[in-house]
C-alpha cells in the first residue's frame, strides 16, 4: 500500500492510523533484528500520535496529507526528548531539548514518526558500516551492505517497515543507498528543505531528501518537507515547489543530457560496472521513446567532484564536530585538565572515520595548506557550477548512474576508504553544485540486486527531477 | 555611572609620563563593544548584563547538535552605523569561523570575520586633531564567561570550572586601529572618543566595568626616528581608561629595559595586573595560533544596497567631535567645559537654553559645576534659560540658582515657582542699599580698610562686608549687586 493511499484511507475514516501503524510495527518487530535498520523504534510515542490523528479524523478535522503514514527519520534529526545519536558514542543517549523543522512539517502534515534509523556515524561513509550500533543490512540480500550514510532509512522503506522515510544526503548519502535498495530517494536544491534541527556534517553540502517506495509517494514527501523555513539562514525564500503536480507530464520535447564522463563516455571516471552502464543505457533509450530528446554531454570537472568533496566535507565536518568536547551534553571521559578531558573524551567517542575526517579536514584548513588544499577544492566547486550551467544551456535534465555498482557485500571496502568513497563519484557533482538529483530503480544488475539511474537538474528545478523519474518508473524492468 | 571622559576632561593638563630619551612608543588598540541590541547576535535570547546565570540561552546560542544561527539585522545596522561614524567603508562582507577549542564557546568555534569584514579602513579624530587610522571594525560573537574555583581562580590550578552561557552569541563589533598613537594620553583620548562615539550613536552603553566595552593595547617601542614595527605585547585586562595608561607605560618601560639590555621581549599576550601595577605573561601557548578560518556557511553574505549605507549616513546623528565644536560656537567655553559637557550628552540642553535668551556663559557654568548628574530628563531648556535669566538679572544669587536646579533636577518645574517655594524673594537693591549703608555706619574701622587703598586689606574687607550682608539676608542677596554697591560707595 502507497502513502497515499494511506493516507487517503486514514483521512477518509476507512483505516485508522492506529491499525496502519500497529501492522508496520509488526513487519518491524519480525524482520529487524536481522536488518537492523532502526537504532531506535518509538512505538509509544508513534502510538500517540496515531490517536491524534484518528481523533482528529473523528472530530472532523483534517490531519494532513501525510495522515497516519509510518515514517523512519534518519537519526540525525533532532526530535524533542528522544535520543539523537548521529549511530556515534559521543552523542549516546543526548535528548534534543527541540525538534528540527522536518519533524515538526511531518508531524503537521499527520505523519507518523515511527523511530530513528542507523546511519554510518555523522553520516560519515556510503555502507551504513560506520555505526557505533553495528551496520544495516540490506533487505535484498543480508550479506550486502544498504549504501549509506541514510543505510537504515533506505533499508526500512525497501523492507516496507515505513512506507516513506527521511534521509539526508551530503555527496550521495541519500541517492546511493536508494540505488542500492531499490527505492527512490531525492536530495533536494540546497535550500529548499530547512536544515535546522538535522545534525551537521558539512553544512554547505549537507540537505535532507525525501525516501519512498515510488516516485510519487516521493513527491508527495517532498511536497511536505520543502519549503522557506526563517530558522535556516540559507534556506530558499519563496521557493515552494509542487511535486506532485508534475508527474503526469511525461518527458515529450524535454532535452535530456547524457553526462560522458560519468557514463561511460569518452574519459569517464573508473570503476563504473558495464551492468549498471547498461541500466543507465537502457533508462536513456526508454526516456527518448518518450519523446524526450538525448544529448551527448561533456561536463570535464565532474570528475573533480571526489577530490574536492574530500576537502570541503571533511574541512567543514572538523569544525561542525568541535563542539563534542565532553563539557556540555553527550560524552565524557575524565582527565586531570579540561583539554585532556576534551582529547579523551574524543578520542572514546569517535570512531575512525569520523577521526579520520577530523584529521584530514583540519589539515585542510591549516595555515600554508589552506591555499593547497581548501582554497583549490573551492575554486572546483566554482568551475563545476560554470560546467553544469554550460550543460543545462544545452539540456534541461542530465542522466548519470546511481552508484558505480549495485550493493557490494558487507566487508568487502571497510579496509581501504578509497575503495569506499568511489561509490559517490556519481552523486557528489550536485552536492558541490547545490543541485537537485533523484534516484530512481531501473531493472537489476547481473547479480539480480537493485540499479538506481540518476536524474539531475539545474537549481530550483526540483520539480522536474521528479517528472522525469516518473516516465523511468513506468518504463523500469521487472523490480 | 563611571563617566571616563569627565574624569580625563576635569583633569588639569595631563601630563604625558616621559620615557627615556631616544625611544618612541608605539600602541595599537583592539576595542570589543557589545552592541546594544534586545537580543542576541544568532538568536531570540535576550542580550542582557546581569541576568542570573544560564537563564538567557537556548538551543542556537548553546551551539545545541542541530542549530542554526539567525543574523540579527538590528546588530549589522548597528555595525554599520558605527562602521561609518568611524569613516570606514561598508562593503560586502562574510561571517567566518575562528576554530579553537574553549569550554566557554558552545561550538569550539567563534562566527566572526575574517578578510572581509563590515568595516574597513576608517579613522578616527582625537580631540587635539591627531588622526588615528581605523583598519576595521568587524562583527563577532561573544563567548560566555567562565569562572574558575580554587587554585586562585587560574584555569590551570582550578578544583573545577562553572561556564555561564549568558554572554555567549551577544553581539559584538570589534574596533581595531593601527599602529598609529604614539603617546599614552593619545591611546586614552582615542578610547574616550570611541566611548563618546558609541554612546552618541547608540551603538553600544559602552560600560568598560561591564566589560561592553573591553580594551587590549598592542605595545611597542622603538627608537626615535626609526619606522620599524618591533615585537610587541598584547595587553588584556584592562579595566579603565586610567588603567590603560599605566599598563601602557609599565610595559613600555619594560620593553625599553629589555632592547637597552641586549635581549628582547617575546610575541605574548600579558595581562595587566591592576594591584601590582604590572603586566604579567598569559598562559603559553603549546602551539602557534592557528585558527583555520573559513567561511562560515550556515550564514549568507552580508551585502548592503548601496541606499542602506545612504540611509544609515542620513540617520547619523551628530558625532561628538561635531557637536563639540557646536558647543564651542555658541559659547565659547574653555575646550575642557565643552568636552565635559558633550561627554556627558548635555549639550543639546545648554544650546537650546543659549537659543531660548540664557547667557551662554552663565548656562555653561551652571551645568558644569551643578549638573554632575546621572538623570536630568526633568531639566527643560526653557527652564534652564528661565533659571539662568534669574541670576543675571540679579533676581536669584548663584547660591539660590544652584539650589534651585537641584530642585528642577530631581522634580522639574518652573525656576520662579521652585523659588517662591524655597523663600527665595527677589531681593530688592534698595533694600541691600539700606543694609549697606548700615553696616558701614556700624563698622566705620574696617570701611576705613577697605577704602584704605591697601589691596590686601580692601580684599579682606570686601569679604567681612559681603558675609555680613549674606549673613543678614540668610544667603539671598546676590553676590555681584554687593560687589558693585560696594564699590559704588567706596569712590
Ligand atoms: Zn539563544
Amino acid at each position: 500500500m502507497t502513502a497515499r493511499d494511506i493516507a487517503a484511507a486514514v483521512r477518509s475514516g476507512d483505516r485508522s492510523a492506529v491499525a496502519v501503524l500497529e501492522e508496520h510495527l509488526d513487519r518491524i518487530a519480525a524482520r529487524d533484528e536481522e536488518l537492523h535498520a532502526f537504532n531506535l523504534v518509538t512505538a509509544d510515542a508513534a502510538r500517540a500520535e496515531a490517536e491524534a490523528v484518528d481523533a482528529a479524523v473523528a472530530a472532523g478535522a483534517d490531519p494532513g496529507p501525510l495522515a497516519g503514514v509510518p515514517i523512519a527519520l534518519k537519526d540525525n534529526m533532532c526530535t524533542r526528548g528522544i535520543p539523537t545519536t548521529c549511530s556515534s558514542k559521543i552523542l549516546e543517549g543526548w535528548c534534543p531539548p527541540y525538534d528540527a523543522t522536518v519533524v515538526r512539517r511531518l508531524r503537521a502534515a499527520g505523519a507518523i514518526a515511527v523511530g530513528k534509523t542507523n546511519l554510518d556515524e555523522f553520516a560519515m561513509g556510503s555502507s551504513t558500516e560506520n555505526s557505533a550500533n553495528g551496520p544495516t543490512r540490506n533487505p535484498h540480500d543480508t550479506s550486502r551492505v544498504p549504501g549509506g550514510s541514510s543505510g537504515g532509512t533506505a533499508a526500512s522503506v525497501a523492507a516496507g517497515f515505513t512506507p516513506l522515510g527521511i534521509g539526508s544526503d551530503t555527496g550521495g548519502s541519500i541517492r546511493q543507498p536508494a540505488a542500492f535498495c531499490g527505492v527512490v530517494g531525492m536530495k533536494p536544491t540546497y535550500g529548499a528543505v530547512s536544515r535546522y534541527g538535522l545534525i551537521a556534517f558539512a553544512s554547505s553540502l549537507d540537505q535532507i531528501g525525501p525516501f519512498a517506495q515510488d516516485v510519487a509517494d516521493a513527491a508527495a514527501l517532498f511536497d511536505v518537507i520543502a519549503g522557506h523555513d526563517p530558522l535556516d539562514s540559507t534556506s530558499i525564500v519563496d521557493f515552494e515547489p509542487v511535486a506532485s503536480d508534475a508527474l503526469g507530464r511525461g518527458v515529450d520535447g524535454l532535452r535530456i543530457g547524457v553526462v560522458r564522463e560519468l557514463s561511460g563516455g569518452e574519459g569517464t571516471v573508473e570503476g563504473l560496472s558495464p551492468d549498471v552502464l547498461a541500466r543507465t543505457q537502457e533508462a536513456v533509450v526508454a526516456l527518448e521513446a518518450a519523446g524526450a530528446t538525448i544529448e551527448d554531454i561533456s561536463v570535464p570537472s565532474a570528475t573533480l567532484g571526489l577530490s574536492a568533496y574530500y576537502l570541503v566535507a571533511p574541512a567543514e565536518a572538523s569544525s561542525n564536530l568541535a563542539r563534542y568536547d565532553g563539557v556540555r551534553y553527550g560524552l565524557r571521559v575524565d582527565a586531570p585538565t579540561t583539554g585532556e578531558m576534551n582529547t579523551a573524551s574524543r578520542t572514546a567517542g569517535f570512531g575512525p572515520e569520523v577521526k579520520r575526517r577530523i584529521m584530514l579536514g583540519t589539515y585542510a584548513l591549516s595555515a600554508g595548506y589552506y591555499d593547497a588544499f581548501y582554497g583549490k577544492a573551492l575554486k572546483v566547486r566554482t568551475m563545476m557550477l560554470r560546467d553544469f550551467a554550460a550543460a543545462y544551456e544545452k539540456v534541461d535534465v542530465l542522466i548519470t548512474p546511481t552508484a558505480p555498482t549495485t550493493a557490494f557485500p558487507l566487508g568487502e571496502r571497510t579496509a581501504d576508504p578509497m575503495t569506499m568513497y568511489v561509490n559517490d563519484v556519481c552523486t557528489i557533482p550536485s552536492n558541490l553544485t547545490g543541485h537537485p538529483g533523484i534516484s530512481v530503480p531501473f531493472g537489476v544488475g547481473d547479480d539480480g540486486l537493485p540499479v538506481g539511474v540518476q536524474v539531475l537538474a539545474p537549481a530550483l528545478d526540483d520539480v522536474l527531477t521528479f517528472q522525469v523519474a516518473a516516465v523511468l518508473e513506468a518504463a523500469g524492468g521487472p523490480r | 555611572m563611571t563617566d571616563f571622559s569627565a574624569a580625563a576632561a576635569t583633569d588639569a593638563t595631563p601630563i604625558e609620563p616621559t620615557l627615556p630619551d631616544g625611544w618612541e612608543l608605539v600602541v595599537g588598540l583592539e576595542v570589543h563593544v557589545e552592541l546594544d541590541t534586545a537580543s542576541k547576535l544568532f538568536c531570540g535570547c535576550a542580550n542582557q548584563f546581569g541576568s542570573e546565570p544560564n537563564t538567557n540561552i537556548c538551543p542556537i546560542c548553546l551551539g545545541l547538535p542541530g542549530s542554526l544561527p539567525v543574523m540579527n539585522e538590528r546588530a549589522v545596522e548597528l555595525a554599520m552605523t558605527l562602521g561609518r561614524a568611524l569613516d570606514c567603508d561598508v562593503r560586502r562582507s562574510v561571517m567566518a569561523r575562528k576554530n579553537y577549542f574553549y569550554p566557554d564557546m558552545p561550538k569550539d568555534f567563534q562566527t566572526t570575520q575574517y578578510d572581509q569584514p563590515t568595516n574597513s579602513d576608517g579613522r578616527l579624530v582625537l580631540g587635539d586633531g591627531f588622526v588615528v587610522g581605523v583598519e576595521r571594525a568587524h562583527i563577532e560573537e561573544d563567548t560566555g564567561k567562565s569562572t574558575h574555583i580554587g587554585g586562585g581562580g587560574r584555569i590551570s590550578d582550578a578544583q573545577y570550572s562553572l561556564v555561564d552561557y549568558n554572554r555567549a552569541g551577544v553581539p559584538l563589533v570589534e574596533i581595531v586601529s593601527r599602529p598609529d598613537m604614539r603617546t599614552i594620553e593619545h591611546a586614552k583620548a582615542y578610547v574616550e572618543e570611541l566611548r563618546e562615539i558609541l554612546i552618541a550613536t547608540g551603538v553600544s552603553d559602552a560600560r568598560m566595568e561591564e566589560g561592553s566595552m573591553r580594551v587590549d593595547a598592542n605595545v611597542s617601542v622603538r627608537p626615535h626616528g626609526s619606522d620599524e614595527l618591533r615585537t610587541r605585547c598584547e595587553i588584556k585586562n584592562i579595566n579603565s581608561v586610567r588603567s590603560l595608561g599605566r599598563a601602557i607605560e609599565y610595559e613600555a618601560r619594560r620593553h625599553i629595559d629589555l632592547w637597552t639590555s641586549g635581549s628582547a621581549p617575546d610575541q605574548e599576550t600579558r595581562h595587566w595586573d591592576e594591584e601590582g601595577g604590572r603586566t604579567l605573561p598569559g598562559r603559553k601557548k603549546e602551539d602557534a595560533d592557528d585558527y583555520r578560518y573559513f567561511q562560515e556557511p550556515d550564514l549568507v553574505p552580508l551585502d548592503p544596497a548601496p541606499e542602506t549605507v545612504a540611509a544609515i549616513d542620513a540617520a547619523m546623528p551628530p558625532l561628538p567631535s561635531a557637536r563639540r565644536a557646536a558647543l564651542a560656537d555658541a559659547t565659547g567655553a574653555d575646550p575642557a567645559s565643552v568636552a565635559l559637557l558633550v561627554g556627558r550628552g548635555q549639550d543639546e540642553l545648554a544650546l537650546a537654553a543659549i537659543a531660548a535668551g540664557a547667557d551662554a556663559d552663565k548656562v555653561v557654568v551652571r551645568l558644569v559645576n551643578d549638573l554632575a548628574v546621572d538623570d536630568w530628563s526633568k531639566v527643560t531648556a526653557t527652564a534652564l534659560a528661565e533659571l539662568v535669566e534669574m541670576e543675571s538679572s540679579g533676581a536669584i544669587s548663584a547660591t539660590q540658582a544652584k539650589q534651585i536646579l537641584a530642585d528642577m533636577t530631581e522634580r522639574g518645574g518652573d525656576p520662579a515657582i521652585l523659588a517662591a517655594a524655597r523663600g527665595f524673594e527677589a531681593m530688592d537693591t534698595d533694600e541691600l542699599e539700606t543694609l549697606l549703608d548700615g553696616l558701614i555706619a556700624d563698622n566705620p574701622d574696617e570701611w576705613a580698610r577697605f577704602t584704605s587703598g591697601d589691596d590686601a586689606d580692601h580684599k579682606k574687607m570686601q569679604g567681612f562686608f559681603t558675609g555680613q550682608i549674606m549673613k543678614a539676608t540668610r544667603g539671598q542677596a546676590d553676590g555681584k549687586t554687593v560687589a558693585r554697591l560696594l564699590a559704588q560707595r567706596s569712590t
